[in-house]
């Protein structure tokens, strides 16, 4: 069902943790529902120098916020807003029709934290 | 371990089959001596099968498998029986395929009493009793379940039957090669089994039917199955299946030994090492092969994919797992938290793995939790924390 690329996302992600000193955090999702992510950004001068994710999902949800962190990481945060989901889905190379909600999640939690900002 | 999923066919069984696919092809109900000969051995496959379930040769009944059994089993009980009432007994947990059927049935009509199963996995026989009003025509629990291995009480509910003079149907597809499956023992008046889970082949599975008991049809066709059942005998499987089931009996006593072994040094390991882990369902009514623990604020499909990348094969009934919004109705009706059954995991112990695997097993399962769940929002970095949390709950 998943793709050598989102496998290999998930069995190595990147970006796993929390930032102590965070400029902005958002979390989305609940466990009642299957998916949680929660977002941490440092932002400097409007760009973002680093993002961490923690999450508790499945192997899509775990690999969206692995690619969806790199992606913010270096960007300034009126590019970050404009990353999408489909985006990301690209960036993996494809995501099942099951799975498409795991980069929406993504996508909804990175938002939600540059709004917060 | 997966092997309440599927078993591969045993080189016995695949040896009994191989003569029935390009030499002894014929049709079992030609009249040539091609079509002879395989009546001869479906009628041979047939009687061994019967003489193992303690049944006639004249009360098994070849299907598709152990979905098209439970379907039959229903419907055609329901069907045959639909004039003296439309009131059908079951549990909350049963296979999908039965659950589904059931739903079905009620669309047109029929009233199902789904019987809780509460935090154990195990039916009160008492609760079916009370349930049974003047409309019930069946009664259908299965023995042992398929995600948790709980064991029902069947020999209880076959006298509660009896005494009402109700058909009793058990599902026991888990339950061959580990627990007495002889039918009068049980007291059944009808039982499904599917070959593929005792290393016999996929597609074919046995119905039992008690001689005289009223049902209908559920595949339309030719005169085959003593025209109950439709459609052109599958004789290789019927042999492969009174190989497979040979087998898986006269070897119960050393596997179910083996695999009792095997299964309570995982519980135990697994218990002991991974901390925030549940046992789901009764802790020692149950078959021994089927295992299922619940690995709190991780979510099982990347529990699954993880442990896949290194080796090890378990299932999940997990929403995401399964493909579902909701974690699987088993777990929900034991009245296990969604957010703990999120992390449920089935570990099926086949006999033929050994105490090193399970080591090796236990490794691996032990690296993936905690990698997991150092991702996890959900997992207290800060263990005090967590008991203090621990104790709020319990106050509550």
């Amino acid at each position: 069902m998943y793709n050598e690329k989102v496998l290999k996302e998930f069995m190595k992600p990147q970006n796993i943790g929390s930032i102590d000193n965070a400029t902005t955090v958002a979390e989305v999702g609940s466990p009642q529902c299957g998916d949680m992510t929660k977002l941490y950004l440092k932002i400097e001068n409007n760009i973002i120098t680093d993002a961490k994710f923690q999450t508790f999902g499945c192997a899509a949800a775990i690999a969206t916020s692995s690619v969806g962190t790199r992606m913010l990481i270096g960007k300034s945060t009126d590019e970050a807003k404009k990353i999408t989901n489909k985006d990301i889905i690209n960036e993996l190379g494809g995501l099942p029709p099951a799975k498409i909600h795991c980069s929406v999640m993504f996508e909804e939690v990175m938002q939600k934290a540059l709004e917060n900002f | 371990m997966d092997c309440a999923a599927t078993t591969p066919v045993s080189k016995q069984v695949f040896d009994a089959m191989t003569p029935y696919f390009c030499e002894n092809f014929g049709n079992a109900n030609s009249l040539h001596s091609y079509g002879r000969d395989a009546a001869a051995s479906l009628n041979t496959a047939r009687e061994k099968i019967a003489s193992l379930l303690g049944a006639n040769s004249t009360e098994v009944y070849f299907t598709s498998g152990g979905v098209e059994c439970l379907n039959w089993a229903l419907k055609g009980i329901a069907h045959a029986k639909k004039d003296k009432g439309k009131h059908i007994i079951t549990s909350a947990f049963e296979h999908h395929a039965h659950i589904k059927a059931c739903k079905t049935l009620e669309e047109e009509g029929f009233e199902v009493t789904y019987l809780p199963v509460y935090e154990d996995g195990v039916v009160k026989s008492s609760d079916v009793e009370k349930a049974i009003t003047e409309k019930t025509i069946l009664i259908s629990i299965m023995l042992a379940n398929n995600e948790i291995g709980t064991i029902q009480p069947i020999e209880e509910i076959s006298q509660i039957a009896k005494k009402h003079k109700i058909p009793l149907h058990t599902d026991a597809v888990q339950a061959v090669g580990t627990l007495d499956i002889n039918v009068k023992n049980l007291g059944v008046d009808l039982m499904s089994i599917s070959a593929h889970k005792f290393y016999g082949p996929k597609g074919i599975g046995v119905l039992f039917i008690r001689n005289g008991l009223k049902i209908n049809k559920l595949i339309e066709g030719g005169f085959q199955e003593r025209s109950m059942r439709g459609g052109t005998s599958n004789v290789a499987h019927a042999v492969g299946m009174a190989k497979a089931l040979e087998d898986a009996i006269a070897g119960q006593e050393k596997n179910v030994a083996h695999i009792k072994k095997l299964s309570s040094y995982l519980n135990k390991r697994i218990l002991a090492e991974i901390p925030h882990t549940t046992l789901v369902g009764h802790k020692t009514r149950r078959v021994p092969q089927i295992n299922n623990f619940c690995f709190d604020f991780i979510e099982a499909e990347s529990i699954l994919f993880r442990l896949d990348m290194q080796g090890v094969c378990a299932s999940s009934g997990s929403a995401c797992a399964s493909g579902s919004l909701e974690p699987s109705h088993v777990l929900m009706s034991l009245g296990i938290p969604i957010e703990r059954a999120q992390g449920s995991m089935r570990f099926s112990i086949n006999k033929n793995l050994s105490m090193k695997d399970i080591d090796q097993a236990v490794e691996i399962i032990k690296e993936v939790v905690a990698d997991l769940r150092e991702m996890s929002p959900l997992y207290p970095k800060d263990q005090t924390l967590f008991k203090e949390i621990k104790r709020n709950e319990k106050s509550v």
